[in-house]
């Protein structure tokens, strides 16, 4: 399992200064911490499509934006995605957690979490599914395509990879 | 009144404002009347204006920031008047040209004639919010916002008039990002 006041550490030093989302229980660790910290300035967003919109203005601004989100949220976020982030060119980092992996959840997570990965393809949404073993990594090629090609990247996150605290 | 002249009244008192446009024909008349740097012209995504304001505000502090809307957009994104209620950033100016339609796609009505926009964001929160029906109120209006604590709304009533004619934002999408961005350097 890994800390998620760790990670949220890694962002930081990675440069990501502005933090956003609208919550589920598998990210409950995370924005935990970001809430414990007064500095990092966690904003609740009322809609996920409108976390995306948050970040936007924030990066234009000259901030490196993190917006958190259940995978629920990406269906109401793919139209400020396709026709903001991916057209101006503004990223984000997304992390996303990743409801009905496998096909075990409740009945309202099973269809997104069967079509998450290929719904981000088809959308040409740059991803990868963050593992205790990978992080550095999948970061470090978040951080090339975000400074790079200036698009969003997408961290899909299972169930226990960090701690919960729902 | 139409949207243009609310557009005409407003462009002299701008200085160097960052400014987000909301898509349709906020941007595409604004463009028209006054093309600058500061102009965030959107293109897309209907309903984050406000949200893409709030997110700038944030980010700089120190600069005044507008946001142009309209009423559909408004309408389709009333819970980000509740994100820019509690956020409460001192500079940011939230304008509405509300001419109670979406008109860009054929003047289907919105909600806005029987829907008191401003007052919906005075109850979210705002700390002031007026609105305006006569360009000549427009000036007064907008230099008593100016000096309050934000956020701040102002409601411009305009009659559905837009010239679809007048031509689209001829900047690309980066440009138009490279331009605002750069407004803000330094």
């Amino acid at each position: 399992m890994l800390s998620s006041k760790i990670f949220i550490g890694k962002l930081r030093d990675c440069g990501f200064n502005f933090f956003t989302g609208v919550p589920c229980s598998l990210l409950s660790g995370l924005i935990a911490t970001l809430e414990s910290d007064p500095d990092l300035g966690y904003i609740p967003s009322v809609r996920e499509d409108a976390g995306v919109g948050l970040c936007a203005g924030a990066y234009l601004g000259g901030q490196q934006p993190v917006l958190l989100m259940q995978n629920s949220g990406l269906g109401y976020s793919l139209n400020a995605f396709t026709s903001l982030n991916l057209i101006y060119k503004i990223p984000v980092l997304v992390i996303m957690s990743w409801r009905g992996c496998g096909g075990k959840d409740a009945p309202e997570h099973l269809i997104m979490g069967d079509i998450n990965e290929q719904l981000l393809e088809t959308s040409r949404m740059e991803y990868a599914v963050l593992e205790e073993d990978n992080t550095d990594r999948v970061l470090a090629d978040a951080l090339k395509t975000i400074n790079d090609e200036r698009v969003p990247y997408t961290l899909l996150v299972k169930k226990g990879l960090f701690d919960e605290r729902h | 009144m139409k949207g243009i002249d609310a557009f005409r009244e407003l462009a002299p008192l701008l200085k160097n404002e960052p400014t987000v446009l909301a898509n349709g024909y906020i941007s595409r008349e604004f463009f028209n009347v006054t093309d600058r740097k500061e102009n965030f012209y959107m293109i897309g995504s209907m309903g984050l204006a406000s949200a893409i304001g709030l997110g700038v505000a944030l980010a700089q502090p120190e600069r005044r920031i507008l946001v142009f809307d309209g009423d559909g957009n408004v309408l389709m994104a009333m819970g980000t008047l509740a994100m820019i209620a509690a956020c409460a950033p001192k500079n940011l100016i939230h304008i509405v040209i509300d001419n109670e339609v979406y008109e860009s796609t054929g003047s289907q009505r919105t909600l806005s004639h029987e829907i008191r926009l401003e007052e919906v964001a005075k109850s979210a929160g705002y700390k002031q919010a007026m609105r305006v029906t006569r360009p000549e109120d427009i000036r007064p209006a907008y230099e008593q916002l100016y000096k309050e604590e934000g956020p701040v709304f102002l409601l411009i009533k305009v009659e559905p008039a837009f010239d679809s004619s007048q031509g689209r934002v001829t900047h690309t999408p980066e440009e138009i990002r490279d331009r605002f961005m750069a407004s803000m350097a330094g």
